[in-house]
């Protein structure tokens, strides 16, 4: 890799006074001493959370998904809209991490330890719902294909819910081990700098006794350069099998053979809004402003300007395909969204996700934090909203009048969804404290280059 | 060079704090005709392969290798399954339809490629939970560069002469270590 870079570029980290040390200091100071107060009210809430999650799931396991509000109609709702906007939140950490890799965009390194960790957490969250909806989740093993004493009964492999479990499972094993193999390095610094003896021993148990040799350090640059190759098409391929589930089936509105691409667009869209909430927030609790810039949060809008817009296209080619398949039964489906019952629904996703982005096409609004928090909101919303219009909007007027129905949730199916929000910020808070967020070592391995860079940026700005 | 591993009781090491005087004192050791026997840093140095002579890893032939299996074992047991182990009419299907295979393949290809890489990474890295690491300098893992010869059973005078020419490879501290 090339160790060239323009003093023209913004620099990638600010400061004059950086140093490999300063970087080490500044990032393992978040994982030494006790929390700052703010950490433990934001703690406090996700323990709430997750309190909630617990005593609504319990409950839906006690009694039956009778508790929710599905019926006939509308049966799929808030349990799949969950479980796809989850998994969607998750895409954007393999992809800072592995496709930005591969790319060779160095602006990955500010964020993509934390935005790997929002992967895990969000397709942590995510697996829960497809098992909680099964209703006799005592026998969610059955998915899995076994030699059994039931027949031998397998499962279908010709069906997109069993490539989910595949999808699924594949992703979130695979995000796991990238995500450590970078961590142990990281562990290993914590460790050497660790002033107890208890300190040490975790951090080396953590690191798995990490040496930084420089044999170590060429083999870790193969794995990771491979993982990365692995997991691009991953990433591409488990919003697309997610898709499968609606695509591959009958139903007016989700029979579309556009569903893949733009699924996977937008997952990458709220995932990167997501990264966006958490890395705003991140950067000025843990003072790390000088690692992540308004450089990275700009980079982060561009892309969900670009994603964002391409969801849009998507809604509108829906639109027209609907129109022009000439089908009547298509053709009510996307009449139903945008006029129908759910109309709110439609056009707060509309207005989210296609309508807001565009602000991104300003340089003033891309650099502006309050802006793009605000924005990480709203897209977060529209998305959620998205999924929500794609399979309710579809069920509630199937084929026959008789059996049209207005679906309305109930406190547990709110309480889920809230509880689940409860149940990924207690993983990340967790994180914040015990795990390095930035990735030190490549930091620090950007850092020769580009400290040069900010240097000269910073005495020319010094002398005007 | 040792590949990795800590073979020896003592050691001598240099300490750089800049990579390109790292990299340029490991030239200057080489050149006194000295074997380097570690080298750490706190990041991967680029360019430190080739000075040292570490050859690419075999990673990707493993991953490669194992990701192979796992399409063939995905294709095999789906095959199996479908058309002799318990042929089920799904729709009217066919029992053997490689599309609807695909997603599955996939996905264990990238599974069983990964996972495998992953332990043949730390078993060659010599990594595992709990550990002790023989690590010559704490500060390698911070903000300082180290080269380390190893120096069991060598003579004072041969000492020496690794000491001086580390000094001359602009070495901010010349240091002795000894795992016991």
């Amino acid at each position: 890799m090339s160790k060239v870079d323009s003093l023209l570029r913004e620099p990638l980290i600010n400061g004059v006074d950086k140093t490999y040390g300063k970087i080490t200091e500044d990032i393992v100071r978040n994982t030494e001493g006790n929390p700052p107060k703010d950490w433990w009210i934001a703690f406090g809430f996700a323990l709430a959370g997750l309190l909630l999650y617990v005593t609504a799931v319990s409950w839906t396991i006690f009694k039956g998904i009778g508790v929710w509000g599905l019926q006939k109609t509308v049966n799929w709702a808030w349990d799949i809209t969950n479980f796809v906007w989850w998994v969607g939140i998750g895409h954007a950490g393999t992809l800072i991490s592995a496709v930005l890799l591969l790319f060779k965009q160095k602006w990955r390194t500010g964020i993509n330890r934390a935005a790997e960790a929002m992967t895990i957490f969000a397709v942590i969250c995510a697996g829960q719902f497809p098992l909680i909806h099964m209703g006799r989740i005592w026998q969610g093993f059955f998915i899995f294909p076994y030699a059994n004493t039931r027949g031998p009964l397998w499962v279908n492999f010709n069906s997109p819910l069993l490539w989910d479990v595949f999808a699924i499972s594949t992703y979130f094993t695979v995000s796991c081990l990238f995500w450590y193999s970078g961590l142990m390095p990281d562990f290993g610094t914590i460790r050497d700098k660790a002033k107890t003896a208890k300190r040490k021993k975790l951090y080396n148990l953590l690191s798995f006794g990490w040496r930084g040799t420089a044999i170590q350090w060429s083999r870790f640059e193969s794995l990771s350069l491979v993982l990365a190759g692995l997991s691009t098409p991953l990433v591409l391929s488990v919003h697309s099998v997610v898709s499968f589930d609606f695509a591959t089936s009958v139903i007016p509105g989700w029979h579309t053979t556009i569903f893949p691409p733009y699924f996977v667009a937008g997952a990458i869209f709220s995932g990167f809004a997501m990264v966006q909430t958490l890395m705003l927030i991140t950067r000025k609790v843990q003072k790390l402003e000088d690692y992540i810039t308004i450089a990275h949060i700009e980079s982060m809008n561009k892309v969900i300007v670009l994603t964002g817009s391409i969801v849009g296209i998507a809604y509108i080619t829906e639109l027209f395909i609907a129109w022009y398949s000439g089908y009547l039964y298509e053709q009510y489906a996307f009449y139903n969204r945008a006029f129908g019952d759910y109309w709110w629904a439609y056009w707060s996703m509309m207005t989210c996700n296609v309508l807001s982005p565009q602000l991104f096409w300003f340089k003033k609004f891309r650099r502006s934090i309050f802006v793009s928090f605000i924005m990480s909101i709203f897209v977060n919303v529209g998305m959620w909203f998205e999924r929500f219009v794609i399979i309710v909007t579809s069920l509630h007027k199937d084929f026959l009048v008789s059996s049209w129905n207005y679906f309305t949730p109930t406190w547990v199916d709110m309480s889920i969804f809230i509880g689940s929000l409860g149940l990924f910020f207690t993983c990340f808070l967790l994180f914040t404290r015990i795990f390095p967020v930035i990735a030190i070592a490549e930091v620090k391995a950007i850092f020769s280059s580009i400290s040069e860079a900010a240097q000269v940026k910073a005495k020319k700005e010094g002398s005007h | 060079m040792s590949q990795g591993k800590i073979e020896q009781k003592k050691y001598v090491y240099g300490v750089y704090s800049h990579e390109t005087n790292f990299l340029d004192a490991i030239k200057s050791v080489q050149a006194d005709g000295l074997t380097v026997d570690d080298a750490y840093s706190p990041f991967p140095v680029h360019g430190i392969d080739d000075l040292l002579g570490i050859k690419e890893t075999s990673l990707h032939k493993a991953g490669f290798t194992l990701g192979f299996t796992g399409l063939v074992t995905a294709f095999s047991v789906m095959t199996y399954v479908n058309t002799m182990g318990y042929p089920t009419v799904f729709g009217g299907k066919p029992f053997f339809s490689l599309p609807a295979f695909i997603p599955v393949m996939f996905e264990t290809t990238v599974l069983m490629a990964a996972v495998g890489m992953f332990f043949v990474y730390i078993k060659r890295n010599e990594l595992f939970p709990g550990k002790i690491p023989m690590i010559i300098d704490e500060r390698t893992t911070d903000d300082k560069f180290a080269l380390a010869f190893g120096i069991d059973g060598k003579s004072d005078s041969e000492i020496s002469v690794i000491k001086s020419s580390l000094q001359k490879s602009g070495a901010e501290e010349v240091n002795i270590k000894s795992f016991e």
